[in-house]
């Protein structure tokens, strides 16, 4: 069983996010990437399915900041390989990422068939597009999302998906392998693995790198931003200043007010 | 040859093949263990052999089983010395010595020893049997180690008092006696008891910075992977419990029991219970043990033979944490301190917000010159119930007239209990992004508020940096105290308790400063009953304060600790040293009900009132 | 249909969704200003009646394949391209909700034309179609054009009441066919939600918590704050995730939608999922230590202080109020 996780590096909100000059996009010379989130549930299923089942897992990333890290630490949880696809321009929108994607599963070496193909089910950069669907549509394989339980039959020819719907309710899908997934979340919370294997993995194995092979004008019809702000919320809601005790002291007004207390 | 000596001959040839064989085996896994150094300071080691063992300190800080401990131990030794003396007599007659019992000052010495060991003996029998301390169990080992000191001793003495009386009985309670010795040399290896030989080793090769957290490894997963040193506190232990009756975890109901611990150390040396590999470590030592300990020391504080609990259990925490067998919120806290820098998941840029509650400017360290760089650390920094208490500290320095600054968002978590729960990899990197930072800055001298910080700084941080001095505030308080810069305009006038942090106290020995402080302040000083090395630790050191309790614990630590304080006659008030200290003591007032009873304050704030 | 707005009317389990019915309200006031027909177009199997109640919209094209009864994100694209490829509206609007998640990145692919995702609103510039779009986790909002039309917009839940979408009109319904093949994804069955101890849509007030509550120690704090309320503790995404409430408590887009009377959110950094699940709350005090955070979008008060300095001073004020409400 061949597992390659498709991993993007995306802005981590927690930090304050400037706009660049222009207004039309983020100001990443101040922005921490890390691996999306569901990124990371990715690879943690992947690892688990790899300890179950037995398979071979390939972190599959494209260049950014921080990306190296982020390979060597999927490395030192237990990924196989890692390859790096390098070239695009920074800022690449989510269809271009999933080309390039693309592009590599078909023409990296080693890299497919792949009988699984997972990645997080949606970025929050993802203006375009979510890149699951997308690859699932450039190789032509079946695509499910929301997925936050993964099993496969002892054939290892069809995987049992677990989809969240609303309300609580979940989903059990037959999934025909090979297939791409969207992970919402892994079945157990992403691993953490001590710097001294990350340490190792960079000193003992290597990312292999592979060029970016896409049209000039990224050969999609792209959604143009015009402009871009940061979210000014105060817009919205009544905001009560003050030390607690006098904030306090206001919402218990506000909520008497309503007949709540 | 005589027959006589022809059958001491063989007695002593069985006794010592047997001996010997089962020391060899334990040498020769102690041999594969990794090696640690422990023979530098030969003078220091003497004195820790002098003081611990042939002065039995640890062990008088239980008067009276110290007392009968020490009688027994030192009749033991002048006994050991004359069965020797005789062995070498009864295997080799023709040597022109007299036999040890021909000397009268020995006999005497015999005599007089052998009464007040045996009173000794019955006082240890008398505890063990009727007044049990908690932890001290009644395995039948230890009864036949006590019969068999009783018999050496009263063969003897019952050899001497039908000497010119009956000299056959006199003969035979020789036999018995030497024969009675040989069996139990025999026996000794094989007993729990093996600690009458092993542990003055066990002093020698002692730690001589207890609680030093050892050399980086990937963890203990089996036997060869601990040091030989390690492995040795589990032939150097003798079961006496006092470490399970200091460990706040195993007081409050979690899985470890340090005693427990040490007899698992025993059974690896021995492999019983693992496999001869070493194999089944884990089962044998569950991961629920591993993760209680707070690394308070207070296990190694009492330990008789000076074992080292907490670097085992680092050890152990080590492989754990490779293998990802750990709390959720702990791994959750790791991703944090190794994306921010905090435990808290705050951005870097959010450390230096407590300072927006001040109506001053504190000096940027890493842009302009400073006395004193101030270490604030983690909860200081981030967590708001502190914030009042990390502003008062700021405005006592600066009251005080000190020339200090902080690192600003370039300040990491120190790591220190980072590296207690096993991530030695994180500890260093953020070591290394902490020592880049202070290479930056001028400063002369460094103050932080954190125990656990002024721990690893000192220790670590500081010698690889150049020596800067490392003050706790309380010491800086201290000083100034002492040099009369404090500038105190009213007295405080009430009655109050004081808590010693583990990392100010047991670690380092900081137990003056703050107690002149509080002097100074005009407060009066009502000292728990378990202060200084005594003191409970509040629960939170080694990385606890990110992890869960466990449902079924009887008593949170702090809890307990907060019950001590509530006892006092008239304290109404709980002086502490350490940030953590204030949030889980505030915690465990809150949780029992106490808030009108009790009150928690950081040294700062009470400083800052006396200022005025 | 060519040139109009396109609403992809989602249906689940044998009813449309609200968030179709928040799609038409937006498809009307666009295709108003723009002059142009609302569409909507409905899939499934035997769900014919259920376009009965799209009157919001001018014309409902009716697909029917029982490939088409779940909602699969491959064969529903597969469809809707197929029925638009001759008549290419300007806009076709796909609610993002977990039923549909995939259907327009798949069909925008399949028209060869742009998608945009997380859109809020829709606006027009000197008669071109601008996405109002909600990034970042709520933190960052762009305005978004597509370089050409068609354009497969993917609408964040909450865009407009759903009201305004619902009409008793009977709307024109066609019916188009589709030719299919077989689906190597296939549903098995459904897994009802467990219930828990409590019914999170039943209650009157909700204290929720996120992220920001730090640690299942903290718990305790907001459950002191709801029982003072006289009300339960709901979760956002992570918190359910730890496994420090049970899944029963969570609320947002794969959790539960609740409408209490008030909706308390602690440290809950507000992110497009958890907003979904609560929005319609009549009255919505959130806290968050940052003045940013989305939530204090949708909240009608808000505090931006400590969650865990908060919530205990917030408690004893409301147990003294009662304290004297009882005594007067």
């Amino acid at each position: 069983m061949r597992i390659l996780v498709l991993m993007k590096m995306a802005p981590d909100v927690v930090e304050e996010l400037e706009i660049a000059p222009g207004g039309t996009a983020l100001d990443l010379d101040y922005v921490r990437m890390i691996l999306s989130e569901s990124d990371d549930h990715a690879l943690e299923q992947a690892l688990l399915l790899k300890e179950r089942h037995g398979a071979t897992v390939t972190a599959l990333a494209l260049d950014a900041p921080e990306v190296d890290d982020a390979l060597f630490t999927a490395l030192a949880k237990g990924a196989d390989r890692a390859v790096k696809i390098a070239g695009l321009d920074a800022g690449f929108p989510t269809s271009q990422a999933a080309r390039a994607m693309s592009q590599a599963i078909a023409q990296v070496p080693g890299l497919s068939p792949a009988d699984l193909i997972l990645t997080g089910v949606q970025a929050i950069d993802d203006l375009d597009g979510l890149i699951a669907p997308m690859v699932a549509h450039a190789l032509d394989l079946p695509y499910l999302g929301i997925v936050t339980r993964l099993s496969l039959d002892a054939s290892g020819r069809t995987a049992l998906a677990t989809k969240e719907y609303p309300g609580g309710v979940r989903g059990e899908f037959e999934v025909k392998l090979p297939a791409v997934l969207g992970i919402q979340a892994a079945e157990k919370p992403p691993r953490y693995v001590p710097v001294a294997k990350v340490r190792a993995a960079m000193k003992t194995q290597k990312i292999d790198s592979a060029p970016a092979s896409l049209p000039a004008d990224g050969g999609c019809a792209a959604a143009q931003v015009v402009e871009m702000k940061r979210n000014e919320p105060a817009g919205h809601a009544e905001m009560l200043d003050g030390d607690p005790e006098s904030v306090s002291d206001k919402l218990c007004g506000i909520l008497t007010g309503h007949g709540l207390l | 040859m005589t027959s006589a000596t022809l059958i001491l001959w063989l007695l002593t040839l069985a006794a010592f093949g047997l001996f010997g064989a089962r020391v060899f085996r334990y040498v020769k896994v102690l041999l594969a263990a990794r090696p640690e150094k422990r023979w530098d300071h030969p003078w220091k080691r003497l004195q820790l052999v002098i003081v611990n063992v042939l002065g039995q300190r640890r062990l008088l800080e239980e008067p009276v089983s110290g007392a009968a401990h020490l009688l027994i131990f030192w009749a033991f030794v002048f006994y050991a010395a004359s069965f020797f003396w005789n062995l070498v007599h009864g295997l080799f007659p023709f040597l022109p010595i007299p036999s040890a019992d021909e000397v009268s000052w020995v006999r005497a010495a015999l005599a007089a020893f052998g009464v007040l060991g045996l009173a000794a003996l019955a006082v240890a029998a008398a505890r063990r049997y009727f007044f049990p301390p908690p932890r001290l169990e009644k395995s039948r080992d230890a009864g036949i180690i006590l019969a068999l000191i009783a018999m050496v001793l009263l063969s003897c003495l019952a050899g001497q008092w039908y000497r010119a009386s009956n000299p056959a009985v006199s003969r035979a309670m020789w036999w018995v006696h030497m024969a009675t010795v040989l069996g139990f040399l025999a026996y000794l290896p094989y007993s729990k008891h093996l600690h009458l030989l092993a542990s003055p080793f066990g002093v020698f090769f002692a730690s001589l910075e207890p609680g030093r957290v050892p050399e980086a490894s990937a963890g203990a997963a089996r036997r060869e992977d601990f040091t030989w040193r390690q492995l040795f506190s589990g032939l150097a232990c003798a079961e006496c419990g006092r470490c399970d009756r200091a460990c706040p975890a195993f007081n409050s109901g979690f899985a470890l029991s340090p005693k427990m611990l040490m007899h698992h150390m025993k059974e690896l040396v021995r492999g019983e219970g693992a496999g001869p590999d070493g194999a089944g470590l884990a089962g044998l030592i569950k991961r629920e043990e591993i993760w209680a300990c707070t690394s308070c020391l207070a296990c190694m504080h009492r330990c008789p033979v000076m074992n080292e609990h907490v670097p085992v259990l680092v050890e152990l925490r080590r492989r754990l944490l490779g293998e990802g067998d750990m709390d959720k919120s702990l791994q959750e806290s790791l991703k944090n301190l190794t994306r921010y820098g905090n435990s808290f998941g705050a951005p870097p840029r959010a450390r230096p917000k407590w300072t927006q509650q001040l109506d001053f400017h504190i000096k940027d360290a890493r842009k302009e010159p400073v006395h004193y760089l101030w270490f604030v650390g983690d909860y200081a920094s981030f967590d708001p119930r502190l914030a009042p208490v990390t502003c008062a500290a700021a405005r006592v320095f600066r009251k005080a007239g000190l020339d200090f600054g902080i690192l600003y968002e370039s300040e990491q978590n120190s790591g220190n209990d980072v590296r207690l729960a096993g991530e030695e990899g994180l500890y260093e990197t953020l070591r290394d992004k902490n020592r880049n930072v202070f290479a930056k800055a001028h400063y002369e001298e460094i103050v932080t508020t954190d125990p656990h910080s002024f721990h690893i700084l000192k220790h670590e941080y500081m010698p690889m940096n150049g020596g800067q001095p490392v003050l706790h505030h309380t010491q800086l308080l201290s000083q100034m105290v002492l040099s009369g810069e404090l500038p105190i305009k009213h007295k405080l006038r009430m009655r109050v308790t004081y808590h010693d942090p583990c990392y100010l106290g047991r670690y380092n020995a900081v137990f003056n400063a703050p107690r002149r402080v509080i002097e100074a302040l005009g407060l009066k000083l009502v000292e728990m009953s378990q202060n200084r090395t005594y003191a409970y630790c509040c629960g939170a050191g080694g990385g606890r304060i990110w992890m869960e309790d466990p449902p079924v614990i009887i008593e949170r630590p702090a809890t307990t600790r907060i019950r001590e304080a509530a006892t006092l006659k008239d304290v109404r008030t709980l002086v502490v040293a350490c940030p953590k200290d204030l949030v889980m003591f505030q915690d465990a007032i809150k949780t029992m009900g106490l808030e009108d009873r009790l009150e928690v304050k950081e040294l700062s704030e009470l400083v800052e009132q006396a200022m005025g | 249909m060519t040139g109009s707005i396109c609403v992809f009317a989602e249906q689940w389990r044998g009813s449309i969704s609200e968030a179709t019915y928040e799609a038409l309200a937006l498809g009307r006031e666009v295709a108003d200003a723009l002059g142009v027909q609302l569409t909507a177009i409905l899939t499934g199997s035997n769900a014919r009646e259920l376009a009965q109640t799209l009157g919001a919209a001018d014309l409902v094209v009716y697909v029917d394949h029982p490939l088409l009864a779940e909602t699969l994100p491959q064969p529903t694209a597969e469809a809707l391209a197929q029925v638009l490829q001759d008549r290419r509206p300007r806009a076709f609007i796909v609610p993002l909700t977990n039923v549909s998640l995939g259907v327009g990145t798949l069909l925008a692919l399949r028209l060869g034309t742009a998608g945009i995702n997380f859109c809020k609103d829709v606006r027009i510039a000197g008669g071109r179609l601008q996405a109002v779009c909600v990034m970042y986790g709520g933190k960052i909002e762009a305005t978004v054009e597509a370089a050409g039309e068609p354009v497969v917009l993917g609408l964040w839940p909450g865009a407009r009441p759903a009201e305004k979408g619902r009409s008793s009109r009977s709307p024109v319904v066609e019916e188009a066919t589709v030719s299919l093949r077989d689906s190597p994804v296939l549903l098995r069955r459904y897994v009802e939600a467990e219930a828990g101890d409590v019914d999170l849509t039943k209650q009157d007030v909700l204290v929720a918590v996120g992220r920001g509550i730090q640690s299942k120690d903290n718990l305790g704090l907001a459950e002191d704050l709801a029982k003072s309320l006289g009300g339960a503790v709901a979760g956002s995404r992570p918190v359910i995730d730890q496994g420090w409430l049970p899944l029963s408590r969570q609320v947002g887009k794969s959790g539960l939608s609740v409408k209490p009377k008030l909706y308390v959110a602690l440290g809950i950094s507000g992110a497009p999922e958890h907003v979904e699940g609560m929005k319609d709350s009549a009255l919505i005090v959130a806290v968050n230590s940052d003045p940013r955070a989305p939530i204090f979008n949708v909240a009608h008060y808000g505090i931006v202080a400590d969650v865990l300095e908060t919530i205990p001073v917030l408690t004893a004020a409301i147990e003294a109020k009662r304290a004297v409400a009882r005594h007067a």
